[in-house]
């Protein structure tokens, strides 16, 4: 007796289309649901920011000890292609905000164009992106043994640069280390010595900036293709009339994930491109 | 007094709607405080200041992340335990990356360049 008029609001709702959701039973009611389901996204970006915590902190131990090579390994970096990778992800940022706006408020159309321009947006930034790897692999600069710059400036440096033995050979092991400079066991550590070492020319261990560059930029980038991938499934569905001001959490969330990729980016943009 | 009346607005259609309607007008004026910032810091970086320099940039680059959870991600509007959230994690990334810089510096000058000591198994 009771279910009858249920049913049949629940096919009137199916026929409007933007169906009132149906919350699980476990909740009482749809904001409780939806604040848990908001709490429950909360957590896991802050999982993310541990992720890249990580990363932050291998970036700030060898920027601390090995400052020259941030300072010289920054300028392979195009400055100009990041600010504009920033302008571009701000930029798909506020086209987010506002389709989760225009949801909530039930306005479909600007609801799919806004996120059409969301994905492009992260599109335009995957594109100077590519750009970017794409100039550093054609010019040897990698990570770790895969570094081995090729460019016409730093060509002639890198093979002037003294070749220092970097293991003590088999059978001959000893408490003393080799010296980097001078004889044998009278190693110089002293600041000047050091600070002449590393303003020759190219320093060494330059490929460290790299690993980190790539690490923390590939890192972000793969981010970028989940919020891409999932921005997207919102927008087919928001096509389809799935959102509607009591029904908008996935625009929500797919937005919460968005801005945190922005987030990091803000970071991450003055760390490697603006190097002092 | 139209702000407080606006806001009102938004309440009276929030108790509708699930959660909060950032208002139009300041999204658009967080996205331009944003541009104006990003290049901020690109001019700042070519003024000379040494080691504050860094200090600079990451000062912005703060106030930006904090505009962006306050009014994009709704931390604002949102019941405080989100921020918790996203600021607590903060915090253990910001202790993470302070021990591992104290450890490193504390022994950093006893290293020898160039050198990694044979380690026997």
């Amino acid at each position: 007796m009771c279910r009858e008029p249920r049913a049949r609001g629940h096919e009137l709702r199916r026929s409007e289309q933007s169906a009132a959701r149906e919350i699980p039973h476990h909740f009482a009611t749809p904001r409780q649901a939806y604040e848990s389901g908001k709490l429950g996204m909360w957590i896991f970006l802050a999982t993310e920011v541990l992720l890249f915590g990580g990363l932050f902190a291998a970036y700030a131990v060898y920027r601390g000890n090995h400052p020259e090579v941030f300072v010289y390994a920054h300028r392979f970096l195009d400055a100009r292609l990041g600010a504009l990778n920033t302008l571009i992800l701000i930029t798909s940022s506020l086209t987010m905000a506002w389709a989760v706006r225009s949801a909530q408020l039930g306005n479909r159309r600007l609801l799919t164009l806004l996120l059409a321009l969301t994905l492009l947006g992260g599109g335009a930034f995957l594109g100077v992106k590519i750009v970017e790897y794409e100039h550093k692999w054609k010019h040897g600069l990698l990570w770790g043994e895969q570094y081995r710059p090729h460019h016409p400036e730093t060509a002639q440096e890198h093979s002037s640069a003294p070749e220092i033995p970097r293991e003590t050979p088999p059978g001959d092991r000893t408490n003393i280390p080799p010296a980097a400079i001078g004889p044998p066991g009278l190693a110089s550590s002293t600041d000047e010595e050091r600070a002449a070492h590393a303003s020759a020319k190219e320093p060494r261990n330059v490929h460290l900036f790299f690993g980190v560059y790539f690490a923390m930029t590939g890192l972000h980038g793969l981010h970028v293709i989940a919020g891409l991938l999932v921005i997207g499934w919102v927008f087919v569905r928001a096509r389809g009339g799935a959102y509607g001001p009591s029904n908008f959490e996935p625009v929500d969330r797919a937005g919460l994930y968005w801005h945190l990729v922005d987030l990091i980016w803000i970071f991450l943009f003055p760390l490697l491109y603006l190097i002092h | 007094m139209s702000e407080i009346r606006s806001e009102r607005e938004h309440e009276s259609r929030e108790a509708e709607s699930l959660g909060h309607i950032v208002p139009l007008r300041v999204l658009l004026a967080v996205w331009f405080a944003l541009v104006l910032l990003s290049l901020a810091t690109v001019g700042a970086v070519r003024v000379e200041l040494g080691s504050l320099n860094l200090w600079i940039a990451l000062g912005i680059a703060f106030v930006k992340a904090t505009l962006v959870g306050l009014y994009f991600m709704h931390l604002r509007y949102d019941q405080p335990f989100h921020a918790i959230a996203l600021v607590g994690s903060l915090l253990f990334v910001v202790l993470f990356v302070g021990l591992a810089l104290l450890d490193t510096a504390h022994y950093q000058h006893e290293l020898i360049p160039g050198y990694a000591p044979a380690v026997r198994p």
